[in-house]
């Protein structure tokens, strides 16, 4: 049994990665979002806002993506090859964004004291955030579908390619956008108007990723029916407590309580991401592959294991000094 | 083209556009490091100036080096999941370890960079020792997955798949001692080479103030002690080779009789089909004794294996020639600066030599890339040596014509864009100099 068990930690601490990076990273993506449909007559605060916010971290917030895929190859080996087989068009899509995004967002804040605006790189920061959390979306609707086989060939449109799909990748960016939003309201607490702007962008995130979340999850009792009866089976409570923090995080926004906002809108994201992890326990790639099915043999899990407790005494307290210093009680400082 | 050339043709790329950030990434943050703590302990304005600048350029250096490294991470599995299936649970700790490292050198680049004005001088200084630290743990952490592919140890496999694992045996096979220490010196053998070439380049175009003259000495130190390290690794390397994969040494050297007392071949153009190297500066017994220390030693060459077996005689033998001949010349210009700076105890900028260190940048890297050819070029047809073919591992998906053609554009345009935005930063550091910065040259 203690094999099971290691398999199923190793598992659960993927799932925290992938949470950490949905949250940490999609802030970021939402934050370039804002950036291309910077408006009104604060265009240019508005983005140095997003740049102060985003320049100090987001390059530790985008190394939770390569703890997920590291940890991932390395106890699940089957799995991750299956996945890129199956979903490589999605992954390499997004995978061209987040390659774009870090490049573009370095040139423009580094680059900007040197060269000024560069043009082409600022559309490009904003375009390459709504596209790499989309496809990064798309890849997860069709996992979480359970349209990812053992055997699926080289079909580049295979199982992401619905109307379930194509809803998580509109939600995945309206929540990244939402959360950037709630997140950019704390940091611009010192400026009320500047607030204001990204207040205004927080409503209006919060109807379209409601929206959004209501039709995918009639999609998916309609078309995903793996998915609905994971959601609605084990799963439940959680996705109950991922929906009741919508109208808490809406009602934080117009009460201008960013810092509830914040958590109440990490929150959704969240117990999502756990409703559909615990709903299809013992699942991690339904329907072919399970936790025991896949996982590498006792001593990589161990060693793994291992790994990332001593890891996490070298990482933690680090984190918690690069956060201290740069989102602590006076960010804008 | 058909798959497994591709999916090697978009890996190269990516591998050898990723190794220039990721050995700045190892070796820029040490010089960071020594430069803050020069200016710390002398009060000296101009160290410090020098620290920041070099921050600003390492900043856009280190992004490109993350992104092209996520690229990395996400084509071992899109372009290989045949090997990824095989050999992610062996490999997969010191993948993990060298994320952990990453993950550290990220977090405190943060602080260094944003924090000049958030932490005192002396907090600030020590953020730059992880960051020098975990910058040289990636890089040993990620060469040992490399020098696993070349000596596969730790596991026991039955019909294809991995039943047992001894992670520990695998991260330290054979091959990790000479191929991670090797990297490791090379690493900041083109750090000290790339930057001492930029600032022979300032002195060139005249722009020699208080900056130049720290850091050219300063990268030289390191350029040279590096060089040094590298070819004796180098070295170490190359007999070991000779050992653990005989054909790769057979074909860097160009050795196709299995002869007693082999000659070393210098230059040269390998013929496969007639089997022999022709045009080759042959001196007598010298590989065998190099190889062995006895001169009449009998080194197998790649007539002793089936031709199915071979590497492409020609690109490992003319990589290996070039990184040998450019790795002792970079050495050599390395003590030569040296060497004239003892004699007038000044550090010397003599045109001649200026203009040779501007060449021995990009020398360097040229150097370090065909490295990594002996190493590629050379382990094939095998991406798990002995163990699992090339071909068989490449993925069968049908997009990866324009998924090379994508990935082309963009690693130009990021290189481009780079290269721009360096000299632009370099010109504009120069118009908002201080005083201190540009006082008027001995």
């Amino acid at each position: 049994m203690t094999d099971l068990t290691l398999a199923d930690g190793v598992a659960g601490i993927l799932l925290l990665a992938l949470t950490a990076y949905a949250v940490l990273a999609g802030a970021d993506f939402g934050g370039g979002v804002w950036d291309l449909f910077a408006a009104g007559p604060r265009v240019r605060a508005q983005r140095t806002a997003i740049a102060a916010a985003m320049g100090p971290v987001w390059e530790a917030n985008h190394v939770w993506l390569i703890f997920l895929l590291v940890g991932l190859f390395t106890a699940f080996p089957t799995v991750f090859a299956a996945l890129s087989v199956a979903l490589y068009l999605p992954f390499t899509i997004a995978l061209l964004g987040i390659i774009l995004r870090g490049a573009a967002f370095t040139f423009q804040t580094h680059g900007y004291e040197a060269a000024g605006e560069l043009a082409p790189w600022g559309a490009a920061f904003g375009a390459a955030s709504i596209i790499a959390p989309a496809f990064l979306g798309a890849a997860l609707a069709a996992v979480a579908a359970g349209s990812v086989h053992a055997t699926s060939g080289p079909n580049v449109t295979t199982g992401w390619v619905s109307w379930l799909a194509a809803d998580l990748a509109l939600l995945a960016v309206a929540l990244c956008a939402y959360l950037a939003a709630t997140f950019l309201m704390v940091e611009t607490e010192g400026d009320p108007p500047l607030q204001a702007d990204f207040r205004r962008r927080a409503f209006g995130a919060a109807i379209v990723s409601g929206v959004l979340a209501l039709i995918g999850l009639v999609l998916a009792w309609r078309q995903a029916p793996l998915l609905w009866s994971e959601l609605t089976g084990r799963g439940i409570w959680l996705l109950l407590i991922a929906l009741i923090n919508g109208p808490i995080a809406a009602f934080a926004v117009w009460r201008r309580s960013p810092r509830v906002a914040r958590v109440a809108v990490a929150a959704q994201i969240v117990f999502v991401l756990w409703a559909w992890a615990v709903g299809q326990w013992p699942a991690l790639v339904p329907p072919d592959f399970t936790i025991h099915g896949s996982a590498a043999p006792e001593t990589t899990l161990l060693a793994l294991t291992v790994t990332i407790a001593a890891g996490m005494v070298v990482l933690a307290p680090s984190l918690w000094l690069l956060f201290r210093v740069f989102k602590g009680r006076n960010p804008a400082a | 083209m058909d798959n497994v050339v591709l999916s090697r043709a978009i890996m190269g790329t990516s591998l050898g556009f990723h190794i220039v950030f990721a050995v700045l990434g190892v070796g820029m943050p040490l010089l960071m490091f020594v430069a803050e703590g020069i200016g710390l302990w002398r009060h000296d304005a101009a160290w410090l100036a020098l620290a920041r600048r070099w921050a600003k350029a390492f900043a856009l250096i280190f992004a490109i080096g993350a992104v092209s490294g996520t690229a990395l991470s996400f084509e071992l599995g899109l372009l290989w999941p045949g090997f990824m299936a095989f050999s992610g649970s062996i490999i997969g700790l010191p993948f993990s370890a060298e994320g952990f490292a990453f993950f550290i050198e990220a977090i405190f680049l943060g602080l260094y960079l944003y924090g000049w004005e958030r932490l005192s001088p002396l907090a600030h200084w020590l953020t730059g020792i992880p960051i020098a630290i975990s910058g040289a743990a990636s890089s040993l952490f990620v060469v040992m997955t490399n020098a696993w592919m070349n000596s596969p140890t730790g596991y026991v496999a039955s019909g294809g798949r991995v039943i047992r694992v001894d992670p520990l045996a695998a991260a330290f096979n054979r091959s990790t001692p000479t191929e991670d220490v090797h990297m490791l010196v090379s690493a900041y053998l083109v750090t000290g080479f790339a930057v001492a070439a930029v600032y022979a380049a300032g002195f060139l175009r005249g722009h020699g103030d208080a900056l130049h003259r720290r850091a050219l000495p300063l990268a030289m130190a390191m350029a040279v002690v590096a060089s040094g390290l590298a070819g004796i690794t180098g070295d170490t390397s190359s007999r070991f080779v000779a050992g653990e994969q005989p054909i790769k040494f057979a074909a860097q050297e160009g050795l196709f009789p299995t002869t007693k007392g082999a000659p070393l071949a210098i230059g040269g153009v390998p013929l496969p089909d007639q089997h022999r190297t022709v045009l080759a500066i042959e001196i007598p017994n010298l590989l065998s004794l190099l190889t062995t220390g006895d001169p009449n030693a009998t080194i197998k060459g790649l007539d002793a294996f089936p031709q199915d077996l071979w590497p492409n005689v020609l690109i490992v033998h003319f990589s290996y020639q070039l990184m040998v001949g450019l790795g002792l010349a970079l050495g050599f210009c390395g003590l030569l600066y040296w060497f004239l700076a003892a004699r007038r105890r000044a550090p010397p900028i003599d045109r001649w030599l200026l203009l040779a260190l501007v060449a021995a940048g990009p020398a360097s890297v040229v150097t370090m890339e065909t490295g990594w050819f002996v190493t590629e070029f050379g382990r094939q047809p095998w991406i798990i040596y002995g163990v699992m073919r090339t071909s068989a591992a490449a993925t069968t998906t049908p997009a990866l014509g324009p998924t090379f053609a994508i990935f082309l554009l963009v690693y130009l345009g990021l290189g481009l864009t780079l290269a721009r935005l360096l000299l632009r930063l370099a010109q504009r550091e120069r118009q908002n100099a201080t005083p201190i910065d540009t006082a008027p040259r001995r």
